[in-house]
């Protein structure tokens, strides 16, 4: 034992087996992190198609996208009015009106047809349109009744705690009156 | 603490056991002989009464699952199933969810207890973090349990909490998903919620086994907070300990039993009873009422800090709150454990309570709940009656030149004796311009003792003086108003000064009372509530 080196072979297997088990050890657990992560089956259920040809102006339709709602507004006049007057206001998170309605694809959207993922950017609960007797907006878009978020009529954040706008459903059109979510 | 062994086998199989597993020696010297202060008052007791606790939640929580469907579509319906036609899950249930609450005003008393007492303090700091590690796990478990009946509040409560971890910068949204598994809450988010909270009460018992036996190592604190120095200073733990705990555990359970069979749906919110629906946000979304503090703290911050964002400082906040007990025995710098003798201390540990328990009361309002309006909301409504209306398009080069050239069409108006001029920018380059000239100035002040009923009022007056003026302006004058989110931030601001700032400076300034020199001597001056 007199000629042992340093370092010698012990040494050596120990840091080559120590070195081997750890990989082997990453890559044990990652299956068992990664089978957390959204299956195949539910990223499937990624787009939905909606009909616009029914809708009224002034009206709303929430359709289900990811499991999530998403608000489809057919605007008035006086709301896309408001919603390009404001793009000028002070706003929290600036945005044109114009660059709300765009589809997915960056191509312009149809003014009246407003696509918004509808859950509070402050904590994910769903606000309330302007015809809802829970209504307490002051900018005639949509009022959070979880802790006082108040949108405009292009889905802008203009008062409460929540730090974002709507976030913008990204869809594209199919036809006229048929848009894909997703 | 515990000395040798004083374990004798009697009979032939005890001491054919002892010399193959000493069990029965092991639970003689843990829960016989082993010598507790003989002062301990009935806030001891509560140790006893939360492993019933854990318990009673796993025995009736093991039944459940037995019922129970993780299924977005029939978990609500399976609860119903086993409340009304499984035999005595009528009882077993509200057993498990009133156990909850019930396991939480137990582990609260026992840590007011811990803080008050010192019994964080050197040798014990090991076996105080392994209690903030069963709290802390003991409040995972709650929240997913509250998730599996699949109600509207376990709905949006899972919805709010998880969307706390997307206020993490940058790889926040991935974490979101990765922890719902999908890209909203739903059925995946059910099936693993499901399957952690059977998983962690068992964890939680083996950290309790832990903390059981950092506790025999250390050895009980007591009232006095002075170290048992002679045989004098203890009892055996039977049969006194063991009695003062089944009487303490009596009275508790008959508390229990109260909300059992005539409060069971007390402590629970009446929404949970409406099945989950992610398309409607019930009105008001409060957590059950012992995390309520701390979810004060989360939405008390309502404004950034430098560049964090105000959602991710009351995360940071909320989160703080808890790992602030975890390094409690390094704050506090007193050498004398008990607030017994902290006259000092004391008042700030009452108040501190206080600051607790009115956290609870701001998680359970809505924020912006007024408390105290000085005042009435008012309002001044002035218009021009019977003026001449003239109106005006303003367009200018550019948006950039937009407001200049509204500040100049606004100014020539007046020089052309216009007494009430509104400009209003209608676009990039686009601005309208009214002015009203002659006519008679008039004025009405409003006044109302709530803010919705002032708007109210303001729109009846434009309403009926429309017709002579179509234009009116409005001055508003906001009262004070002290409303549930201030109030929760002093709250909170209490908090964490009461760990940061007052038991660090408290320990090296303040004059402590006399201390006992042993646990025999405060018992016999009559000092100590029992023995």
């Amino acid at each position: 034992m007199a000629e042992e080196k340093d370092p010698n072979r012990r040494d050596f297997i120990f840091i080559a087996t120590g070195a081997v088990g750890a990989v082997g050890a990453a890559a044990t657990v990652w299956p068992f992190i990664d089978q957390m992560n959204p299956a195949s089956d539910t990223r499937a259920q990624s787009t939905t198609e909606v009909d616009l040809s029914q809708l009224q102006p002034g009206q709303q339709i929430k359709v289900m996208w990811q499991g999530k709602p998403v608000f489809v507004r057919y605007r008035t006049p006086a709301e896309i009015a408001s919603a390009e007057r404001d793009d000028f206001a002070q706003l929290k998170d600036p945005a044109s009106d114009a660059s709300r309605i765009a589809q997915k694809d960056g191509k312009p959207g149809k003014p009246q047809f407003l696509i918004l993922q509808a859950n509070c950017t402050h904590l994910g609960c769903v606000p309330l349109p302007p015809d809802n007797p829970g209504f307490l907006g002051k900018y005639g878009g949509w009022f959070c009744p979880c802790h006082g978020s108040d949108y405009d009529t292009s889905g802008r954040i203009r008062g409460g705690p929540a730090p974002l706008n709507l976030l913008v459903a990204p869809y594209v059109y199919l036809t006229d009156t048929s848009i894909r979510i997703g | 603490m515990s000395g040798p062994s004083t374990y004798e086998p009697k009979s032939g199989f005890t001491r054919w056991l002892d010399k193959r597993l000493p069990i029965l020696r092991l639970s003689y010297d843990s829960f016989v002989a082993y010598p507790t202060p003989r002062n301990l008052n009935y806030w001891w007791t509560f140790g006893a009464v939360l492993s019933l606790c854990l318990v009673s939640q796993i025995v009736t929580g093991i039944v459940i699952a037995m019922h129970y469907v993780p299924h977005v579509s029939m978990a609500l319906d399976s609860v119903q199933r086993f409340k009304r036609d499984v035999p005595f899950g009528w009882l077993i249930q509200p057993m498990h969810a009133v156990g909850a609450s019930m396991f939480f005003v137990a582990v609260y008393i026992h840590m007011l207890r811990g803080l008050y007492y010192g019994s964080y303090k050197a040798p014990r700091e090991v076996l105080w973090i392994l209690g903030c590690v069963i709290y802390l796990l003991m409040v995972g478990t709650a929240f997913f349990g509250y998730t599996l009946p699949w109600g509207q509040m376990s709905f949006w409560g899972a919805t709010v909490i998880t969307n706390l971890i997307g206020a993490v910068p940058i790889i926040g949204e991935s974490i979101h998903q990765w922890l719902m598994g999908g890209f909203a809450i739903d059925d995946p988010t059910l099936n693993r919620f499901f399957s952690l909270h059977y998983l962690l009460p068992f964890v939680i018992a083996g950290v309790v086994g832990l903390h059981i036996w950092a506790l025999h190592e250390a050895g009980q604190n007591n009232p006095t907070g002075v170290d048992p120095k002679t045989k004098e200073d203890t009892v055996p733990f039977t049969p006194h300990a063991t009695l003062k705990d089944a009487f303490g555990v009596s009275l508790f359970l008959i508390m229990f039993a109260v909300f059992v069979f005539y409060l069971p749906e007390a402590l629970g919110s009446a929404d949970n009873n409406i099945p989950a629906n992610p398309a409607q946000t019930p009105p008001e979304i409060t957590p059950e009422w012992y995390l309520r503090p701390f979810y004060a703290i989360l939405r008390a911050i309502d404004f950034d800090i430098g560049p964090i964002k105000a959602k991710l400082a009351g995360v940071i906040l909320m989160f703080g709150a808890i790992a602030i007990l975890f390094v409690l025995p390094w704050l506090d710098t007193s050498k004398v454990r008990s607030m017994r003798y902290r006259p000092a201390a004391r008042q700030f540990f009452i108040l501190f309570v206080l600051a607790a328990v009115g956290l609870g009361w701001c998680g359970s309002k809505s924020p912006g709940f007024s408390i105290i309006t000085a005042g009435p909301y008012q309002a001044t409504v002035s218009w021009i009656e019977n003026g001449s209306v003239t109106r005006e398009a303003i367009t200018s080069p550019s948006p950039d030149a937009t407001p200049a050239a509204m500040a100049a069409a606004e100014a020539a108006a007046r020089q052309r004796g216009a007494t009430s001029v509104f400009v209003q920018r209608e676009g990039g380059v686009n601005a309208s311009l009214i002015a009203i000239s002659g006519g008679t100035p008039r004025e009405r002040t409003l006044s109302a003792p709530k803010s919705e009923e002032l708007d109210a009022q303001i729109n009846a007056a434009k309403a009926t003086v429309g017709a002579a003026a179509p234009y009116v302006s409005i001055k508003r004058q906001t009262p004070f108003v002290f409303s549930v989110t201030q109030l929760a931030q002093m709250l909170t601001a209490y908090y964490f000064l009461f760990f940061l700032v007052i038991l660090p400076l408290l320990g090296l300034r303040e004059t402590p009372g006399r201390v006992p020199d042993t646990i025999a001597k405060s018992v016999v001056a009559g000092e100590a509530q029992g023995a």
